[in-house]
């Protein structure tokens, strides 16, 4: 500790001198700034460490501007940062170049090596910023890159950081960098190992794992025991990520497989164009979000919102549209129907290649349903939980239409017995055509959300129909239980088979199994009992 | 036939130019034939192609043609159906007597028609970079060999930043499993240990990533610097660079360089998440050269629509065609025997600035770009090959393929065995 201050202390004379040689580091900049205009990475990267280096208070500023590409040279090997206003300003000086001729100004050429030194540095600038999200991104930042440079800052930072959170990251980054230097006593760097140790996560394992050859026999095996320590921890994460991927993979399934639980399940009708209405649903999504786009900007992060009840239109719309035009002269007729449909399927895929172009669109993810957030160590991404939530939502909606309203009545009443249905009075044709209408437009409501995860392209639905088949078939025919049961059973047998096996052979698996269990029980999970399924 | 947009733009095209060719004189056309699907799977990658191959007939044709006579463009959909790119080959060749195709995209479509245009003595020009180890006398490789592509990508990730761990992902079919075996002979010639890579095959459409990504993430995680070397087919890449973005694998962690995101497949994906991961190819849109300028403005103009994009396969058919075009005309003929043998040695100028050759191995020469993804979708192009790589039919870093060579000039064979003196490949 002692050589700690000392070390402190000399880098404040050393600042101090900067200070008040203030001309001399001014030049410096300068010189730092001319080689950004050289148009060469290696330049480039002298330059970051020169400019983080100067000391000049300006410094952040000009490498901020780089990493968003607004640090722009031109002749004369003189830089320019333009704001975010377009506004050109000098970028040694920060005075207004307004004035001057912008001719020939170009970008300074960045790449993911000039990336991680902008990150090396800006972790070293911005420790002792106002703003704590910044912090903890700079704290973040020195651990990675372990620049041995951030080191006093990094003891001030800690001294004044008011946060625990961001506390512990900066004792972290700061026993990284005492953990791997050479020169340092070996009680420190066991110290900073067991504080690494303690972070146990994938990075921190990398660190311990990076230990130069030649490094005392005791760091060595304090470092290999957190290794150990963290392995078997991570061992106990990973089957509970899996577990959580699992539940993922199944929700995702059941919102494919949902609205074809009623269209053949409860109605049962081989219904081929299914992956079309997820399709169409995805692509209600995207016209919305180009109208939102030129039209009102500010409603992008709705966007999924307002597509929602669209999407259950467009597609329920188009449900209704086949089975008044198509299907319902074909009930009864199972093969015809399978063949009918499959016709039905390519003929909207065309449709919409026609229409949109075979090219993949692109749907944005809004804010609240991008990145990721660490919960007990487990990375889950945010898209993934919101379709968790929103699947089981739909689900539980289904359920109760089908359950507690009039409209639920009459199906059921129409799929137990029809004559008897009609004879009290119910349209069982306009019953059949709701029915059909309501299973697409699930569908359709699938979609939107699918389009966060997957390609909206003609194909889509495509790749969704054996899949969704799969998960009714499973489940058993005619129970939307039987669809939640069977789509999360196969998503986490999926996922958790997935790290022995690979992707390849995971699914292969599913697919014998669920033929080896039809032979079983040849109704699926829940099977249907009474006068419908004998009929 | 169905009647898309495009192919109703291709019939208009088509007939004004047969419309033209009578005005003309009363000479019969050359006919080309382009065989990409315009329907189902591979209509994604292959429409653009019949279009550029539109537009590249129809500056032929103002330029007054070939020979005199004026070119008509035969379009066929198979249908993204690998039996149906046979039949339909067929058909172009016997039916149309179309004097060249242009077409195929996945290797199986192309394996599919080989018999056929063996049978019927055609021509047929391959623009996508594929696995190697063929060399047939009737087929053109205007696409990448593996070592145009694949092994100085490697090389440029070992050299710059300094990768010492490796995942090969990707699709599981013949290309990626063709080129991560090439790639995995590589890395241990370069001494790379078995523990250090990773191979992982996913089905076709594979749509959660979650899985593999975290173990990309986990692999990454041994404290050697790590990439990933993707050969993940098309479609499956929007999910797959989601998921990377979501987790927040950074290109500044663990790059991924693909070989076969272009610009198309990236106009499907908000790219700012995938900001300084790299593809390898041979041909970026953004590399500034008049040529290209040229041709990019031609390509919007032709397409009437100013946000169309360019892609590394277009650039191959436009070094085809032209290279088709001057072997046409030097040999005075379209006659497939005598057009073949005048092939090997005719140059075209490729749009990044340089000259390409057909090779008699039936390859070509063609600079390697490696490229990090913007925040536009387009690619800024980070290193490049000193010049012109030429295109090795049979790779030197598999065992048995090493012995290989493919000269039709000379050998007049496709797999000459160096050792066995004898034309006929691995075995005998």
């Amino acid at each position: 500790m002692r050589r700690l201050h000392a070390l402190a202390l000399a880098l404040c004379a050393a600042l101090l001198t900067l200070a008040l040689t203030a001309p001399v580091h001014a030049a410096a900049l300068q010189e730092a700034l001319a080689r950004f205009a050289a148009d060469s990475y290696g330049e480039t990267e002298t330059a970051i460490g020169e400019v983080a280096q100067s000391g000049d208070p300006r410094s952040a500023e000009i490498i901020q501007a780089l990493a968003e590409g607004r640090l722009l040279y031109g002749p004369g090997r003189r830089t320019y940062i333009k704001d975010k206003s377009a506004a050109l300003f000098d970028a040694a000086t920060g005075e207004s170049a307004a004035g001057e001729p912008p001719a020939g100004l170009k970008p300074v050429r960045v790449n993911n090596r000039i990336r991680r030194a902008i990150e090396s540095a800006m972790g070293g600038l911005t420790l002792l910023s106002p703003d704590p999200a910044k912090r903890l991104e700079a704290a973040q930042a020195v651990f990675k890159s372990r620049n041995a440079a951030a080191l006093p800052t990094l003891q001030t930072a800690i001294e004044r950081e008011p946060d625990r959170r961001i506390k512990r990251v900066m004792s972290e980054a700061q026993a990284a960098i005492i953990f791997l230097a050479s020169d340092r006593p070996e009680l420190d760097r066991l110290a900073a190992a067991s504080v690494i140790a303690e972070r146990a996560d994938g990075d921190a394992q990398a660190l311990l794992r990076n230990l130069p050859p030649g490094a005392p026999e005791r760091l060595r095996e304090a470092a290999q025991r957190g290794i150990d320590q963290i392995e078997s921890r991570l061992a106990i994460l990973k089957a509970a990520q899996n577990v959580f991927y699992g539940l993922s993979l199944g929700s995702v399934l059941l919102l494919a497989a949902i609205g074809l639980a009623i269209t053949f399940g409860v109605m049962g009708i081989i219904n081929m164009a299914h992956g079309e209405m997820v399709m169409l649903g995805a692509y209600t999504t995207f016209a919305v979000q180009e109208v939102i786009r030129t039209s009102a900007p500010g409603l992008f992060d709705m966007s999924l919102l307002i597509a929602l009840p669209l999407a259950f239109l467009v597609a329920g719309g188009v449900g209704v549209a086949i089975e008044r035009t198509v299907i319902r002269f074909l009930y009864g007729r199972p093969l015809e129907t399978l063949l009918a449909t499959w016709g039905v399927s390519l003929i909207l895929q065309q449709a919409v290649r026609t229409i949109f172009g075979p090219n993949n669109r692109e749907v944005g993810n809004p804010s609240f349903m991008s990145g990721s957030f660490e919960l007990f160590g487990i990375a889950l991404t945010w898209s993934r939980l919101w379709i968790v939530v929103f699947s089981l939502g739909v689900f539980f909606v289904l359920l109760f239409v089908l359950k507690f309203t009039a409209f639920g009545l009459r199906m059921r009443a129409v799929v137990q017995n029809r004559r008897m249905a009609a004879s009290m009075g119910i349209r069982t044709n306009w019953i059949d055509a709701a029915t059909f209408g309501l299973g697409s437009g699930i569908a359709g409501i699938a979609g939107v959300a699918l389009s966060q995860i997957d390609n909206v392209s003609p194909n889509l639905g495509q790749s969704y129909i054996i899949d969704s088949f799969m998960v009714v078939v499973f489940g058993g025919v005619g129970n939307l239980w039987g669809a939640l049961v069977g789509a999360l059973t196969l998503g986490v047998a999926n996922k958790v088979l997935e790290p022995f096996a690979g992707a390849v052979l995971a699914k292969i698996l599913m697919l014998v199994f669920i033929i080896l269990f039809i032979q079983k029980r040849p109704r699926g999970l829940f099977a249907l009992k009474g006068r419908a399924v004998e009929a | 036939m169905m009647f898309t947009r495009r192919t109703m733009l291709g019939t208009l095209v088509a007939g004004t130019t047969m419309l033209g060719a009578l005005g003309a004189s009363a000479q019969e056309t050359i006919k080309v034939g382009i065989l990409h699907s315009l329907s189902g799977t591979m209509a994604i990658s292959e429409t653009t192609l019949k279009d550029v191959m539109l537009m590249l007939i129809d500056e032929q044709n103002k330029k007054g043609g070939l020979l005199g006579k004026k070119l008509e463009a035969v379009v066929v959909d198979p249908a993204s159906n690998w039996p149906l790119f046979a039949e339909k080959a067929r058909e172009l060749i016997s039916t149309n007597k179309v004097s060249a195709v242009f077409g195929c995209w996945t290797s199986v479509s192309r394996k599919s028609v080989l018999p056929v245009f063996k049978e019927l003595n055609s021509i047929l020009f391959y623009p996508v970079q594929y696995e190697g180890e063929e060399s047939e006398r009737n087929v053109f490789y205007t696409g990448a060999a593996p070592n145009q592509q694949a092994i100085p990508a490697v090389d440029y990730l070992m050299k710059e930043e300094k990768v010492q761990r490796w995942v090969l992902a990707g699709t599981d079919y013949v290309y990626p499993r063709t080129t991560n075996k090439i790639l995995e002979a590589y890395l241990k010639a370069k001494g790379v240990p078995e523990s250090d890579i990773m191979i992982n095959y996913t089905p076709f459409g594979h749509s959660d990533w979650q899985t593999i990504v975290s173990d990309i993430k986990k692999f990454g995680s041994a404290g050697k610097k790590t990439a990933v070397v993707s050969t993940i087919n098309g479609d499956a890449n929007v999910p797959f660079y989601k998921e990377l973005g979501n987790q927040g694998v950074k290109a500044t962690d663990i790059p991924v360089v693909a070989f076969s995101v272009g610009e198309e497949e990236l106009a499907g994906v908000d790219t700012k998440p995938l900001l300084g991961h790299l593809a390898a190819w041979n041909y970026f849109q953004s590399i500034d050269t008049p040529a290209n300028k040229e041709f990019i403005a031609k390509w919007k103009a032709f397409t009437k629509n100013d946000k169309r994009v360019t892609n590394d396969p277009m650039e191959a058919h436009v070094i085809g065609f032209n290279m088709w075009v001057k072997a046409v005309e030097k040999a005075g003929t379209t006659d497939p025997d005598k057009v073949i043998a005048t092939l090997p040695g005719t140059e075209a100028p490729n749009l990044t600035g340089g000259i390409s050759k057909m090779l008699p191995n039936h390859h070509i020469t063609k600079p390697v770009f490696i490229g990090e993804i913007k925040g536009d979708g387009q690619f800024d192009v980070v290193w490049k090959t000193d010049g012109l790589v030429p295109g090795d039919a049979w790779s030197k870093e598999l065992e048995g393929s090493r012995d290989l060579v493919a000269d039709w000039v000379t050998l007049k064979c496709g797999n000459y065995n160096t050792k066995t003196k004898k034309c006929g490949g691995q075995g005998s």
